[in-house]
């Protein structure tokens, strides 16, 4: 049976052992997340917000517990369907943007659909095409070195687009930037969310972050402390507020 | 938005297999690599260089002395046959050729252990210098893997990298050595020293410096190339504080 959910995980539970020491940093999560949603994981650094990440990415296995993307549970796969996985199903969006420093934009975005086998020139052309998308075609060339913060973001998201995922997950995308590239990276996920029906998961703990949300996550110790709907969070927010976040 | 929705993934209950690239795309993308990092590239490949520069002009050395002796032989031959009458210069040589041989071979079996000593302590250097590339690329590899590259396609990666520096760098040393040598060997013995079979010395002596510099290169980065390809991909999340 196909539910509604694109994400679900199980009683997730990783441990880090470090020489004697264990570190529990995800004690029995459970979420599930529908398609098309805009969904922040908000908590305090150290909450485990990465960890969560990387096992609903399949960078990661866990200690226990199940993480299902699209039903398929990611403990079945073996190296190839991981990857496969990673490729096409999941856009992965960095704090530190993580553009491969020897390639330009173009490159860099077109990489997933050299993974992925796609022809070269179709790869160039939709590389292209996604730079636009992002507002950075007049930048196709340029390297990693020699673009700013927020333009090495916009290229990082347009080259987790590639191969047209079904989820993309960020984790904390606008960690590295300032107040005011920062939300220009929100209003650019948010506007994708909304015309490419993209799932969105994004750790973070940008409270600017919590405007565009359908949901929000709270994280503390490795456990979800409480989920708020987007409808109950338009009550707390004040309108002043939200005029000066979404007034344009 | 021109984007198909409709070719967003696949159907939900399955998982495809990915492919294994060409290894074309991982020999443009380990070039991109050694140029943009030219100079870091130049140091990795400098002990290659100066260890078959070295190994070569040894050789070199050695394929000069057989060039001369068989000219020296053959004149003798030619004397003893009665179809040369000996001149001084003549006997000067055939009493060099008497005296030095043992000693010439000695000296030059111990450069040559030398510079094979040499090029063992180039390997290490080169597996030290790769495994400093993975551990500083560890960002690079961890992305890579999230977007999507096997474990197989690292490898190659790094791989091809390095026999490509191998490569090129005893290509050069190999001709640095073999100049410097001729050089010295025009000035000491004039044109016979490039009589005999001097090309056809050399020529082997070339395929030998590249092969092995490359095979040693090659065997360097089987550790770091495991390494690199045992990267998590989770490693593309870790920041520096
Ligand atoms: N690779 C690791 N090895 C050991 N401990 C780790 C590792 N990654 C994370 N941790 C620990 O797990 C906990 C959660 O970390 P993390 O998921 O990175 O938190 P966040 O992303 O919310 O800041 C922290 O206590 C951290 O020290
Ligand atoms: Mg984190």
């Amino acid at each position: 049976m196909a539910s509604q959910y694109i994400v679900r995980t199980k009683g997730l539970i990783k441990e880090y052992t470090m020489g004697d020491q264990t570190v529990r940093a995800l004690n029995g999560v459970d979420l599930d997340i529908y398609e098309g949603e805009y969904i922040s994981i908000m908590g305090p650094s150290g909450s485990g917000k990465s960890t969560l990440f990387n096992a609903i990415g399949g960078l990661d296995r866990p200690t226990s517990g199940s993480v299902f993307i699209n039903d398929v549970d990611m403990a079945q796969l073996d190296a190839q369907e991981l990857a496969y996985l990673r490729c096409h199903t999941i856009g992965y969006i960095f704090q530190t943007f993580n553009l491969i420093p020897v390639m330009t934009a173009l490159e860099n975005v077109t990489l997933p659909t050299v993974f992925a086998g796609m022809p070269t020139d179709d790869g160039i052309e939709r590389g292209i095409e996604l730079l636009n998308i992002v507002g950075l075609g007049e930048r196709l060339h340029h390297k990693p070195s020699e673009l700013s913060g927020g333009q090495q973001q916009r290229v990082a998201i347009a080259r987790s687009l590639a191969n047209n995922p079904s989820i993309i997950l960020a984790d904390e995308p606008t960690g590295n930037l300032d107040l005011k590239t920062g939300t220009e990276i929100i209003e650019l996920l948010k506007r994708l969310n909304k015309e490419q029906g993209v799932t969105i998961i994004s750790a973070t703990h940008d409270l600017k972050m919590l405007d565009v949300s359908d949901r929000i996550v709270y994280i503390r110790d490795g456990k979800i402390a409480k989920i708020d709907e987007r409808k109950d969070l338009d009550i707390q927010i004040g309108e002043m507020e939200r005029e000066g976040e979404l007034g344009h | 938005m021109s984007v198909d929705q409709a070719q967003r993934t696949h159907p939900r209950g399955s998982i495809g297999r990915q492919i294994q690239l060409p290894l074309k795309k991982a020999i443009e993308i380990s070039f991109k690599s050694i140029k943009i990092r030219f100079w870091r590239s130049m140091i990795t490949a400098m002990g290659i260089f100066l260890g078959i520069a070295f190994f070569s002009s040894v050789r070199m050395s050695g394929e000069f002395a057989n060039i001369q002796r068989a000219y020296i032989l053959q004149i003798k031959e030619d004397i003893e046959k009665g179809l040369r009458t000996p001149s001084i210069e003549d006997t000067r040589l055939i009493a060099l050729l008497e005296e030095n041989q043992e000693e010439r071979q000695a000296s030059e079996n111990r450069m040559l252990w030398l510079s094979i000593m040499g090029l063992l302590v180039c390997t290490v250097g080169i597996t030290n210098s790769m495994l400093m590339s993975v551990t500083e690329r560890y960002k690079e590899i961890g992305t890579m893997k999230c977007l999507g590259a096997l474990d197989s396609f690292i490898v190659k990666l790094f791989f091809i990298e390095s026999t490509l520096l191998g490569f090129i760098a005893s290509l050069l040393g190999f001709i640095l050595g073999w100049m410097l040598i001729s050089i010295i060997n025009l000035f000491t013995q004039g044109v016979i020293a490039f009589g005999g079979n001097f090309w056809w010395a050399s020529l082997k002596l070339m395929l030998l410096s590249v092969f092995i510099g490359t095979l040693l290169t090659f065997l360097a980065t089987i550790f770091p190339a495991i390494r690199a390809a045992k990267m998590p991909p989770s490693a593309a999340l870790r920041v520096e504080i």
